[in-house]
């Protein structure tokens, strides 16, 4: 799979320099996994401690905008991996487009997450700021809270994985990574925008689902 | 190509049929098994990225092992977590 590789040095061979691209990106993606797995170890035990609570403040959350979110995310990763594709078959342009498409699902969903969270401001389910709920009392508001910090930081990763896609995008559409011999750059971009994805995967049911 | 288009195609169709499903199991009368239904649906969903999305299928040994490492880290995390919460 690695024939349209271009070598460079230190490696010995194609495919050993592709192992050691896809290796690297894999653990750091790992790290990745342990920041947001603590988090989602953590919510998962909350709703086993205080059961009722995390389904009273799931059912205040915005699902159908989750759940639309977690389409939008997952048809902007088929984008991805068909511009991955593309990249391997030295198509430019079409390499680009696909980028392009998926930055603007990435763009789509920050802008509902945006307006979800000004729905949760009117509905008083902000931690600090606002009128709080009577919702947020007791147990439920630290459920709330783990929702915000979740949330607010898969959407930094979002804002990451577009600034990584943009520049992909640009360095393929100048020709300062020539494909398919540098494909390896829309490759690592790709992976980086599905482990986002994934990440979003499990915060849907985490909390959007968790209405008992 | 196409065929290989094609393939990704299915698998975004596969993962659309997956969110629909852990949305209906929501509402249906599945009680306390809910949360595990919508799991497994993650996980599920989760492979299928790993495995063609992520090429891990593309992949020799010694990379599928380093990219599922995580799992055994998070493993030993929430083992441990759990061993204390739950034996309180």
């Amino acid at each position: 799979m690695s024939e349209y590789v271009t070598l460079r040095e230190p490696y010995a061979a194609r495919r050993q320099q592709s192992d050691a691209d896809f290796l690297g990106m894999y653990v750091f993606l790992a790290t990745e996994a342990m920041l947001f797995g603590a988090l989602m170890c953590l919510t998962f035990l909350y709703r086993t401690q205080h059961p009722q609570a995390s389904a009273l403040a799931a059912q205040h959350m915005q699902l159908w905008i989750g759940a639309a979110n977690t389409g939008i995310l997952l048809t902007s990763s088929l984008f991805v991996a068909l511009g991955v594709l593309a990249a391997r078959h030295g198509q430019r342009r079409t390499t680009a487009g696909m980028l392009a498409g998926a930055m603007a699902l990435g763009v789509v969903f920050l802008t509902l997450k945006g307006i979800e969270y000004g729905l949760d401001y009117r509905d008083g389910l902000m931690p600090v700021i606002g009128h709080p709920s009577p919702v947020r009392q007791g147990p439920a508001g630290l459920f709330i809270d783990l929702y915000f910090v979740a949330t607010a930081l898969h959407a930094l990763h979002m804002i990451v994985g577009l600034v990584v896609l943009g520049t992909a995008a640009t360095l393929v559409l100048r020709g300062a990574k020539r494909l398919p011999g540098q494909a390896v750059v829309v490759e690592m971009s790709g992976l980086y925008w599905h482990f986002v994805d994934v990440v979003w995967v499990f915060l849907f049911p985490i909390f959007y689902l968790a209405r008992g | 190509m196409p065929r290989q288009a094609l393939t990704l195609v299915g698998v975004w169709v596969a993962l659309m049929a997956l969110l629909a499903t852990t949305i209906a199991a929501t509402f249906g009368p599945f009680g306390a098994w809910k949360a595990a239904i919508n799991l497994s649906v993650a996980f599920c969903k989760a492979g299928l990225i790993f495995w063609v999305f992520m090429h891990l299928r593309e992949q020799r040994g010694i990379a599928r092992v380093v990219a599922l490492s995580f799992l055994l880290w998070l493993a030993i995390l929430m083992g441990l977590t759990l061993a204390d919460v739950l034996s309180r």
